[in-house]
């Protein structure tokens, strides 16, 4: 049996009168992809905020790899293997594409931080070459030297991609990886998120898309209202009523 | 390894740049040595403001305070140390370091405007406590100065007193104008290829990372804190190496050197040649100093002068046009071309030459040579 590698111990978290996460308690297992769905305003971009340090929750703590990590620094929860692709691509809009994945790629070698002044960064070619390796599994080969700002949305979430895969993380975050991509685009990072799994990594993913969902999902979990209310295999979940309700029904009470 | 050999030339055409300065500047009638000591200091006052705000996008309003305290322990070194130039900017160096440890590690608690307003109140903090409480240190308002019976206890252990005054030397050569000017011009040579390792390294690829996605940065694994402390305190330490080579040139430090002016200076030179750039900084602060120097000794009698070939109602009409823009008013000139680079050029005077570049040809990214066009657009 597998265990798990990040285990968030009822997690509850408001803002103000709203109850953005209540009674959250999931476990991610070793080698899995586990996919959150729920409407919007169901609390998962905040599930996530949680797990890397962004929010801290009011009660409950996110346990990874058997060591507690709330209270934790973000940058402390990226050193131990916890990575995240942002909903709304966040990169180095004034870096070039090598450099976006270059950079990450120094943060877990060097750690959090490193006085390397006077190393000529070119002459980082193990570096390098990882970050054009990467640049090319997300398709991106070619604009290597273009500054990043001038990518369209779908490519800025490729390019996101590949700075967190550089890292090679335990854990990765992915918050709506294929929103905003043309269908062709989808399918070629879905081609390569089964790829990644291979080669064993742990994944949660929130998504929209269906398709998404069920193509690379080992075990989904449903929010609604900050509540999970269902959990299991894809196909479980997607026979479940309450989930029928959840999202046909719309938002009650 | 091409990009190596690019920073080599690049690095080879400023030094010669530099070093020629006698000859190239002679024409603009700024050849000799005080002006060229300033356009050298200041330079290296300029770069170093750049790693911090054109690498970390943090702009501090108080830059000035490092290169106040700068001479200060230079000059402090010249009285109870000895007259060598070597200690005192390694004093000055030390000093301004900690100096900028200090008020690093309080402003950058803060980003964006807050930290600015740290930076400003701690220098502006510095130059009033010169005037009062630190009066023992500074001498207040009249300056700190050498004296007769200083110690300089190294010198008076190894060499016979000499009568006067002594000059700052550099193991025996005693730096006048030219020999100050090239001391000057070798440390600016250094500072530049110091500035431009930083650039070309991983720490400096992490700095622009910072500038451009500070929250990014920490969700990629890195303390950004001590990346943007080390910036601060490798500027402050430029600050301070200037603020040294200003009390070689001249053994005098006043507090009015760390004033806010002072501070927004070296904002002014920065953005004007080029936020971001190796040269640019350099490049504005020759522009300013040349500005301050040469346009505000200009006086109505000479204006007549260069005028004298119009006719002479033409003549009298150009010379009161022209008149409020020199001599006194050269604010008023630096001030417009400093709205009309920020409006129609915000990479400064490099990305003119950058636009000029393209426009002609070649059109390569990386610029080198752009220094020697610089002072035109003074004339």
């Amino acid at each position: 049996m597998t265990n798990a590698v990040l285990h968030v111990a009822d997690v509850h978290k408001s803002f103000g009168g709203l109850h953005a996460l209540s009674d959250i308690d999931l476990q991610v297992m070793e080698g899995t992809t586990h996919a959150i769905i729920g409407p919007n305003g169901a609390g998962k971009s905040t599930l996530l905020n949680v797990c890397i340090g962004r929010i801290p929750p009011d009660s409950g703590a996110v346990v990874f790899d058997g060591k507690v990590i709330t209270g934790k620094r973000p940058h402390e929860i990226n050193q131990m293997g916890i990575v995240r692709v942002f909903q709304t691509p966040e990169i180095f809009p004034d870096l070039t594409l090598l450099q976006n994945v270059m950079v990450p790629a120094f943060a877990k070698r060097d750690g959090a931080f490193t006085l390397n002044a006077f190393r000529g960064a070119d002459r980082e070619t193990e570096i390098r070459d990882e970050a054009e390796h990467w640049l090319a599994d997300v398709g991106l080969a070619g604009y290597k030297d273009t500054l990043a700002a001038s990518l369209s949305r779908g490519d800025k979430r490729r390019l996101e991609l590949a700075m967190g895969l550089i890292q090679h993380p335990r854990l990765l975050l992915l918050d709506e990886p294929t929103a905003g991509m043309s269908r062709h685009d989808t399918n070629s990072t879905i081609d390569l998120l089964k790829k990644i799994k291979e080669r064993g990594m742990t994944k949660v993913i929130i998504e929209h898309d269906m398709h998404v969902v069920f193509s690379l999902a080992d075990r989904v979990t449903v929010l609604a209202q900050g509540r999970i209310i269902a959990d299991g295999t894809p196909e479980e979940v997607r026979g479940s009523a309450v989930v029928q309700e959840a999202y046909l029904g719309g938002t009650h009470r | 390894m091409t990009a190596l050999r690019n920073d080599l030339i690049y690095l080879v055409v400023f030094a010669v740049a530099v070093l020629a300065m006698p000859i190239w500047l002679a024409p603009f009638g700024a050849a000799y040595p005080d002006l060229m000591q300033k356009f050298a200091i200041y330079g290296i006052f300029a770069i170093g403001f750049n790693i911090l705000f054109g690498m970390t996008g943090y702009l501090s309003f108080g830059h000035a305070a490092f290169l106040g305290v700068g001479s200060y322990a230079a000059v402090w070194s010249f009285k109870l140390l000895s007259m060598n130039v070597i200690p005192a900017i390694a004093l000055a160096v030390l000093v301004s370091g900690l100096f900028a440890a200090a008020i690093g590690y309080i402003s950058l608690r803060r980003s964006g405007i807050y930290f600015s307003i740290l930076t400003l109140a701690f220098a502006q903090m510095s130059y009033n406590l010169a005037y009062s409480v630190f009066t023992p240190i500074t001498n207040g308002e009249t300056g700190l100065q050498l004296a007769l019976n200083d110690p300089r206890v190294i010198d008076r252990a190894l060499f016979a007193d000499a009568p006067g005054i002594p000059r700052p030397n550099l193991f025996g050569i005693e730096l006048g104008g030219y020999e100050a000017f090239y001391l000057c011009a070798v440390i600016l040579i250094l500072c530049f290829f110091v500035a431009m390792r930083i650039d070309r390294s991983p720490f400096g690829m992490m700095l622009k990372a910072i500038k451009s996605n500070q929250t990014r940065m920490a969700y990629t694994g890195f303390n950004t804190r001590p990346y943007t402390l080390s910036a601060f305190i490798i500027s402050g330490i430029y600050a301070g190496i200037a603020g040294g080579l200003l009390a070689v040139t001249d053994p005098l430090a006043g507090a009015e050197r760390m004033q806010w002016t002072a501070s927004g200076e070296v904002v002014l030179m920065t953005i004007l040649g080029g936020v971001g750039t190796l040269v640019g900084p350099v490049i504005g602060a020759v522009v300013i100093k040349y500005f301050e120097n040469i346009f505000s000794a200009f006086h109505m009698a000479k204006l007549e002068d260069i005028f004298s070939f119009l006719p002479d109602g033409l003549e009298s009409f150009v010379v009161s046009i022209v008149s409020p823009f020199v001599g006194e008013g050269w604010h008023l000139t630096l001030g417009i071309m400093f709205m009309l680079i920020v409006v129609f050029l915000p990479g400064g005077l490099m990305e003119g030459a950058r636009r000029i570049r393209a426009r002609f040809g070649g059109g390569r990214g990386t610029g080198s040579k752009a220094h020697s066009s610089n002072p035109a657009p003074a004339e």
